[in-house]
């Protein structure tokens, strides 16, 4: 096991890390930013180094100052987190060329799964279902044209090097299709300097629906049930619950025995989720694997008691995966609400600043992840999340009423936060129905927002 | 501050806060706090241009602070003292070699070029320079200490 590991990130998955790493007895390395200088978390960690200013660009994504930090540190290990350098490949193959070993899958499936198209030919080979679509990168406008027809409008196109809804258009009908294959291509160029797209059957009203994996070196892979995560804003997840309310026993029973084929066959390793689409007739597609740990694993930790962070360390240490899948339970329902410091009631614009108090729910059924306290200044320079409120309850409803109570049990003052917005949405009769689609919530906001 | 905010500020008027920010600049501060009774003024430098900003508390504040944040600060540096700090995280080394003299020591001038230490990092050795010249007054680091970017390394005196 390792005596110290390196956290190559910060805010609230820094601190989830600090805590796995304290409780097995492993040392930890932090690194920040001028923007993250004095904040309370980095108090917690044995040691923290300066990486460089606020930018991520010029700290936080710096891989020669986080290798360095780590040597000086006296770092076996690095932990990458979600966002960053967790699905950098590069990153991952410096780090095992310094012998410093990366808490994550190997630099060759890193790269094989983050190109999407690759991604869809696992998929297919390993017999999972993909979004129909074109065999692979999209050469011209007749080929285009001669897929759309075959796999039947409306056709969404894809960046292969995309992420985050970019380089992503959707077409009706061949009039719409070639314009929107240049905007495609233009914005990904831009966004990631590859402006290879394919395509694929564009499914109307999606749920989001992923399964959580873990695996071994020696080749063990289990799978931790599904997360539903169909509540979005513009491709960004707002609340995830486990397990989803859409789907049926079978369905969850075939989406998660695919999930694990996909990773076997792709010899993935570490921790992982393999994202699917579900249409409204409980079809099944994949679209994706996030090769890295993710936001919302704590929804996952609290209706299967497992540790995840914990877990990922183990494996890379060498561990052999401590349960098998038969040791794997679903108790409950799990919901979390990310908390962003943005403001609902004016089109989420970013809320940084000072919070001057915070009160935190808390008591049975109730988990906080935050690195966030009274006199703590949310800084500018990152992503707007500044805590994950969870619930985990014998049933759904229960998980729903408990949220809104510690929703309303939140007090934060001085800067604004998008509380209000969740209690909002866990009150809609088609949250507790379970009709949200990923666009549902753009779709209708301005009525009950 | 716009000039109808500063009519209707009775405690903290344009002179004051212009001192308060030449102040700043003086002794290399980037955040004065200040509460006099139940008026609080807080003056925020972001990047290099003083941004004042002034801030009324809506009820009487629980206890006066004494307006004198500036002169509680710890000694800050004659405006002559320029800190040489580390661009990147590594281990720092005062000499080329172990059995080599150090670079520099307390008393030496140096010009902008002159090699003042070794930062290494992924064993790669990079020399650092001055970057102004003067004298060097104090060394706040010792040999192979591990640093990281922003640690003050080196005080140097420009004027001498």
């Amino acid at each position: 096991m390792y005596n110290r590991i390196l956290i190559a990130n910060r805010g609230e998955i820094a601190l989830r890390i600090i805590r796995a790493c304290k409780e097995m007895g492993i040392e930890t390395v932090a690194v920040f930013s001028e923007g993250d200088r004095g904040s309370a978390y980095l108090d917690l960690a044995d040691q923290a180094f300066c990486v460089g200013p606020a930018k991520s660009a010029e700290s936080y994504l710096k891989i020669d100052r986080i290798i360095s930090a780590a040597e000086v540190g006296g770092a076996e290990a690095i932990h990458p987190g979600y966002g960053f350098l967790s699905e950098n490949s590069r990153f991952n193959e410096i780090c095992r060329d310094c012998e410093i070993d990366f808490i994550g899958p190997s630099p060759q499936s890193m790269d094989q799964l983050g190109d999407k198209n690759q991604a869809r030919d696992l998929a297919r080979a390993a017999g999972v279902p993909v979004v129909p679509g074109s065999d692979g990168l999209i050469e011209d406008d007749s080929e285009a044209i001669r897929v759309a027809n075959e796999i039947g409008y409306p056709v969404l196109i894809k960046a292969t090097a995309g992420g985050g809804g970019k380089g992503m258009r959707v077409a009706e009908s061949e009039n719409e299709l070639i314009t929107a294959l240049q905007q495609a291509r233009t914005e990904a160029g831009a966004a990631f300097g590859n402006s290879a797209v394919y395509l694929e059957k564009y499914i109307g009203t999606p749920r989001h629906v992923e399964v959580q994996i873990l695996a071994d070196h020696q080749g063990n892979v289990v799978h931790l049930w599904d997360r539903d995560c169909s509540t979005q804003r513009r491709h960004q997840k707002l609340i995830e619950e486990s397990p989803s309310p859409t789907i049926s026993q079978d369905t969850r029973n075939a989406m998660c025995e695919a999930a694990v084929r996909m990773i076997k066959n792709a010899e993935y390793f570490n921790a992982g989720t393999v994202e699917f689409i579900v249409d409204t007739n409980d079809n099944f597609y994949f679209i994706e694997v996030n090769a890295r740990i993710q936001v919302e694993h704590p929804v996952t930790e609290l209706v299967t008691g497992i540790d995840l962070i914990k877990s990922q360390i183990q494996i890379a240490s060498g561990e052999t995966l401590a349960f098998q899948q038969s040791d794997i339970p679903l108790i409950g329902c799990a919901i979390e609400c990310r908390l962003n410091a943005e403001d609902p009631d004016n089109g989420f614009r970013p809320c940084p600043g000072l919070i001057e108090k915070l009160f935190v729910p808390g008591g049975p059924g109730v988990r906080f992840d935050s690195h966030a306290h009274a006199g703590y200044r949310v800084p500018p320079y990152y992503d707007s999340m500044i805590g994950k409120l969870l619930v985990h309850q014998p049933t759904r409803e229960q998980a729903i009423e408990k949220m809104l109570r510690a929703l309303w049990e939140l007090r934060i003052e001085g800067i604004k936060t998008t509380a209000s917005f969740h209690s909002k949405v866990l009150r809609l009769k088609e949250f507790h129905n379970a009709t949200i689609d990923t666009k549902f919530v753009e779709r209708t906001m301005s009525e009950w927002l | 501050m716009s000039n109808e905010n500063a009519s209707d500020v009775k405690v903290f008027d344009v002179d004051t806060i212009r001192k308060f920010v030449e102040l700043m600049n003086e002794h290399e501060l980037t955040e004065v706090d200040l509460q006099q009774s139940d008026q609080k003024i807080r003056l925020c430098k972001k990047d290099l241009v003083a941004a004042p900003v002034a801030q009324y508390a809506a009820q009487p504040a629980p206890a006066a602070a004494p307006a004198a944040a500036v002169s509680d600060t710890p000694a800050a540096d004659s405006a002559n003292i320029s800190v040489v700090t580390s661009p990147m995280v590594g281990t720092f080394y005062s000499r080329p070699k172990p059995e080599s003299p150090n670079y520099v020591k307390v008393g030496d001038s140096v010009s902008a070029e002159t090699v003042v230490c070794l930062l290494e990092a992924m064993k790669t050795f990079n020399e650092l320079n001055a970057g102004v010249s003067g004298k060097i007054v104090e060394i706040l680091v010792n040999n192979e200490d591990a640093v990281d970017v922003n640690k003050p390394l080196f005080k140097i005196d420009t004027s001498q």
